[in-house]
């Protein structure tokens, strides 16, 4: 979650019923397309990127968050990670890798009702830590893991 | 693009546990083609919505490290069996697929 977008559903609520379509879900995610945070996914370097995607760069380490992924990844093209959040009202969770080219690689949204659980594949150049970030009643929290990367998955 | 997201979603003691796989290049733009020695252009999902009852259950903003045909699972409370699961996608090129699925 990120402030742009914050101010942006702000700004659409106050111009009345466009505010309350978005809500609702009914205009097409094209229309909230602009909130894409840019900046952040194109940083190439870590504490832009989280400062970007989720407005503060200030993180603690916790224990609290469960990150899985290979010890060893034989193809860094497709990485498996899974990010558990054992921290109550879990608002967002980041994946960052901090050795690729743009660091950023998502962060996930979650409703009040979901689970503080997501699990993809991505990508990985190099060998590099992988870092899950979650956000909750404000603050940030992360924790990170080395992932050994045999062959790398951009370039090719 | 027609039916590019396969989703899955099943209830199990209260939670439901969400799958999908998009088919998708997921192409970074730093890619380069050995023929020319250009670069493939970027072309990659920047955002995902899925809906539960008209209320975002969960919405993602990706960035190029997702890895091509992207899997995302993830689980959320409050849904039963029957009720209808809605997945979209956009890339950066303004291209879009959505998807609704029945929670079993």
């Amino acid at each position: 979650m990120n402030n742009k977008r914050r101010s942006f559903i702000k700004s659409s609520a106050a111009a009345g019923a466009f505010g309350v379509a978005v809500s609702a879900g009914l205009v097409t995610p094209r229309a909230v397309m602009a909130a894409w945070p840019k900046a952040a996914f194109e940083a190439t370097d870590l504490d832009t990127a989280v400062k970007g995607a989720l407005g503060d760069g200030a993180m603690t380490d916790s224990s609290d968050i469960a990150l899985k992924a290979p010890e060893i990844a034989e193809n860094g093209a497709v990485v498996p990670i899974t990010v558990t959040s054992n921290i109550p009202n879990t608002e967002s969770i980041s994946i960052l890798i901090p050795e690729n080219p743009t660091p950023l690689t998502a962060t996930f949204n979650l409703g009040s009702n979901t689970a503080g659980f997501v699990s993809t594949r991505v990508k990985m150049s190099k060998t590099s830590d992988v870092v899950a970030v979650v956000k909750s009643g404000g603050k940030l929290y992360s924790t990170k893991l080395t992932v050994k990367v045999t062959i790398g998955g951009c370039g090719g | 693009m027609a039916k590019s997201i396969k989703v899955r979603a099943k209830v199990k003691n209260g939670e439901t546990v969400v799958k999908a796989l998009i088919s998708h290049p997921m192409e970074t733009g730093q890619r380069k083609n050995k023929k020319t020695g250009k670069k493939f252009p970027a072309h990659f999902i920047q955002e995902i919505t899925c809906t539960h009852n008209g209320a975002d259950v969960l919405t993602a903003d990706w960035g190029t490290a997702i890895s091509k045909n992207p899997y995302l699972s993830f689980k959320f409370n409050g849904a039963k069996s029957g009720d209808t699961l809605k997945m979209s996608w956009v890339d950066n090129k303004g291209e879009s697929d959505s998807i609704e699925a029945k929670i079993k």
